[in-house]
């Protein structure tokens, strides 16, 4: 086993490149742009395509061409790139072709900043484009996890014919840590039966539109994609779990909140306190039977992220109201130290859970305290 | 009694096989069938059916993949140039074709089609200037002339308040990668067969790897512009051609010599 | 047990690259590691700080309030880390570039004037070498020969030609005696 030091964003690239990427489109934008600076020469290189666009609308919709066309086909990019290639993603998911998008968040609303956050997960999580779609959202939480998704995420996009979204953070796409990398896997050469590479003469011509005029179309190809996402949900799952076994509650965070909380439970552990860490993989589709099982033998959720607070509503509908549920949060691009999580995870052990209000209420009413003493 | 001897007689007019024998939903006059058509002739003349993927975009041409007979893809408003990219850098040795109306390709799409010709980009765009928004009804276009009525621009264009009107073709000519730039009209045979002849000449530059290539169609929109298809093209004659002049825009030397 | 190493100076001292050095030390006797740079504007010209830890088991987060040890490379850095670091942690101090004593005497502090070091063996920007080599004779975190193949490691490519000033470099740090 080689393990070397690789910087997150020049891993994924490579990650992509073992994997058959046959075609990349990107736009520069901090904190992602390593990705793109890689891909530039290491495709090339390779004799496989690599085209810097004019915008995150070019790049998105090169994309489009080029997963239509029948490629495997990727572009990564930050929050401000990531809102301007939804209109894309959506007639993406309209047309049923696959493609990959890595979304390196960054602080927002507006140009914000360039430090990390996980305030894109609305976004891509919950919408973003318009119409009745749901891409898979996988979010690691180191380098290694990030090139083993990377890795597979072509062949889940192919397998249902979807929009794969590998969401990091800013301090995801620039730390750098040891890594294995997956063998290279050979450059498809057959084009796929549905892609519009040209008839050649053998076939009758294949059309890819995300039009269906008709209303009843539409609903049928709304009703096949909903059956899509359903098997997705029942195949797609993935999360980690930390001290859990003994655990009285959990916190639950993904990425780098969730690797966060870890030393958090950790630091927690140590002291006695019987917590452990549940940590979603796939946010898209989201844990939610693990999370309701859990309910049965937990006093309560503590949601921790570094927005404010939109995977808490996921955990919420999961959870049903059976347990409590608490959240903590840092916005804008701050990262929370696990001093911060642990003081709060000290503070349930000690106090106890409160069930009235909303937690997100409970969390705003102490943050201008925390931020101004800091 | 006379009898036909069928084996004597020429074919002097057929269906081309790059278009599917459908009626289009296009308005009676409007020249986008005969543009359609012009097209699919040229790709059966120069045998490139079979090699050949068009990118549909948004406007009244928006199922153009409806008549074609090769495979299509349809892009969102504007970005068929950016779609048409992706295919033909993973199918270099592929013919790929946009084919796009002035509001698409000059108002939202502007940015797309402007870099696509500054790469170079191996492709042929069929751009409809009919100076409206057909689709939605007649609206205020980027090629709308001055003066000229519109559903949004009910007094006229007046210049002063929304701007000139953008003559594409020249602007674009001025881009080195840009292979083949002509504008052509299709108010008259004459002036069709002249178009046939261009795309004829922007497809021969894809095929010849010699960058860019689009022809501007000026195209009448007879219910749009509350005329008749016969006064629309009278219309399009008066108004049209003396704003935007027919005109070789940008020719690569090494198409100078061919002759169709 | 986890060591977490803040590594603190102005843009250009090379504060990201011996943090690299650190890492590749980390990764080199087969631990976790996470080298995690401040990123952006202010790492022109301005303030840059990156913390490198290195673990036997998975790393949660890759920042920390309270570094176990931390090199300070000039004295806006020394002023903001020397309250920082834990108890008994290390303190690796450039007095070239700082104007006072440490105050804290629960920590191991270095003080060393490592810009005069490393100008003796001929280039300033070496400073940051002396001062790693510093912590890791304090520490012991790892042996002189895990630090030469880690920094050999990290000039690979077309820095291969400083290897050697390095080497000195980090001879010299390694045999400071205050």
């Amino acid at each position: 086993m080689t393990r070397e030091l690789w910087k997150g964003n020049e891993a994924i690239a490579e990650a992509a490149v073992r994997a058959g990427l046959q075609a990349y489109f990107g736009y520069p934008i901090t904190p992602q742009t390593e990705a793109l600076e890689y891909m530039s020469w290491r495709l090339p290189d390779l004799g496989r395509v690599f085209l810097q666009a004019e915008s995150e609308l070019g790049a998105i919709n090169m994309v489009y061409g080029a997963a239509c066309a029948g490629a495997r086909t990727m572009t990564t990019t930050s929050s401000p790139g990531t809102s301007l290639m939804m209109e894309g993603l959506s007639y993406i998911a309209g047309t049923e072709v696959p493609m990959v998008l890595v979304d390196v968040v960054r602080g927002g609303p507006g140009l914000g900043n360039i430090a990390p956050a996980q305030g894109d997960y609305n976004q891509i999580v919950h919408g973003g484009g318009h119409g009745d779609y749901h891409p898979i959202v996988l979010a690691p939480a180191s380098i290694q996890e990030a090139v083993d998704i990377v890795y597979q995420t072509f062949d889940i996009a192919e397998k249902y014919r979807t929009i794969v979204i590998v969401m990091l953070d800013g301090s995801i796409g620039q730390m750098m840590e040891p890594a294995e990398m997956p063998p290279m896997q050979e450059v498809r050469k057959v084009w796929p039966a549905w892609s519009a590479s040209s008839t050649q003469g053998k076939r009758e011509r294949n059309v890819l539109t995300s039009i269906y005029l008709d209303p009843k179309d539409m609903e049928k190809t709304n009703l096949r994609l909903m059956k899509t996402w359903q098997q997705i949900e029942k195949n797609e799952i993935r999360y980690k779990e930390y001290f859990m076994d003994d655990a009285k509650f959990a916190v639950v965070g993904f990425g780098s909140a969730g690797r966060v909380a870890l030393s958090a439970v950790r630091a927690a552990r140590a002291e006695g306190i019987p917590v452990g860490l549940f940590r979603p993989i796939s946010v898209n589709p989201f844990p939610k039977q693990q999370i309701l099982a859990l309910t049965d033998k937990m006093d309560g959720f503590f949601v921790v992220e570094m927005n404010s607070g939109m995977m808490l509503d996921d955990v919420l509908l999961a959870s049903q109201g059976r347990i409590p549920v608490e959240f903590y949060g840092r916005m804008g691009g701050v990262m929370p130290f696990p001093d911060e999580i642990l003081r709060e995870i000290r503070r349930l052990h000690a106090e106890g859970w409160k069930a009235e209000g909303h937690p997100r209420d409970r969390w705003l009413a102490k943050l201008e305290q925390i931020i101004n003493e800091e | 009694m006379a009898t036909t001897n069928f084996e004597n007689m020429q074919v002097i007019y057929q269906h081309p096989e790059s278009l599917l024998d459908k009626n289009t939903h296009y308005c009676p006059g409007c020249t986008h069938g005969v543009a359609h058509r012009l097209v699919a002739e040229v790709l059966d003349e120069m045998n490139l059916r079979d090699k050949t993927i068009g990118v549909a975009s948004v406007g009244c041409s928006v199922f153009a993949y409806n008549y074609f007979d090769f495979d299509f893809v349809e892009a969102p408003h504007g970005r068929a140039p950016a779609m048409a990219t992706g295919v033909k850098r993973v199918h270099p040795d592929k013919i790929v074709l946009t084919y796009q109306g002035d509001g698409d390709l000059i108002s939202i799409g502007t940015g797309e089609i402007t870099h696509a010709a500054a790469r170079g980009e191996n492709i042929t765009v069929i751009f409809i200037n009919n100076a409206n928004y057909g689709m939605t009804g007649g609206q205020m276009a980027p090629t709308t002339l001055p003066g000229q009525k519109t559903t949004s621009s009910p007094k006229g264009r007046d210049v002063e308040q929304a701007g000139y009107p953008i003559r594409t073709s020249e602007m674009l000519a001025t881009l080195d990668g840009a292979g083949y730039i002509v504008r052509r009209s299709l108010h008259d045979p004459k002036h069709i067969r002249q178009a046939k002849k261009a795309i004829r000449m922007a497809f021969e530059t894809q095929v010849r790897g010699l960058g860019f290539s689009m022809v501007e169609l000026l195209s009448t929109c007879p219910t749009n512009w509350h005329l008749s298809p016969v006064e629309a093209t009278h219309w399009l004659e008066e108004n049209m051609l003396p704003f935007y002049p027919l005109d070789d825009f940008k020719v690569h030397p090494a198409l100078k010599n061919l002759n169709f | 047990m986890q060591n977490e190493t803040v590594i603190a100076g102005f843009g250009g001292q090379g504060v990201l690259f011996v943090g690299k050095v650190l890492a590749h030390a980390a990764l080199e006797v087969g631990m976790e590691v996470t080298w995690f740079p401040s990123y952006g504007p202010e790492m022109r010209g301005g303030t840059a700080n990156c913390t490198v830890i290195f673990s036997n088991e998975e790393i949660g987060s890759p920042q920390v309030l309270n570094p176990t040890s931390a090199i300070v490379m000039n004295q806006p850095s020394l002023d903001k880390y020397e309250d920082m670091v834990v108890k008994d942690g290390y303190l690796i101090v450039n007095t070239s570039m700082t104007n006072r004593e440490v105050k804290r005497k629960d920590i191991h502090a270095v003080c060393l004037p490592a810009t005069e070091i490393a100008e003796e063996i001929g280039d300033k920007r070496l400073t940051n070498i002396v001062m790693l080599a510093a912590l890791i004779k304090a520490s012991d975190f790892f042996g002189q020969a895990e630090m030469e193949t880690a920094l050999k490691k990290s000039l690979e490519g077309k820095k291969n030609d400083l290897v050697a000033a390095n080497m000195i470099a980090l001879q010299k740090g390694f045999e400071f005696r205050a």
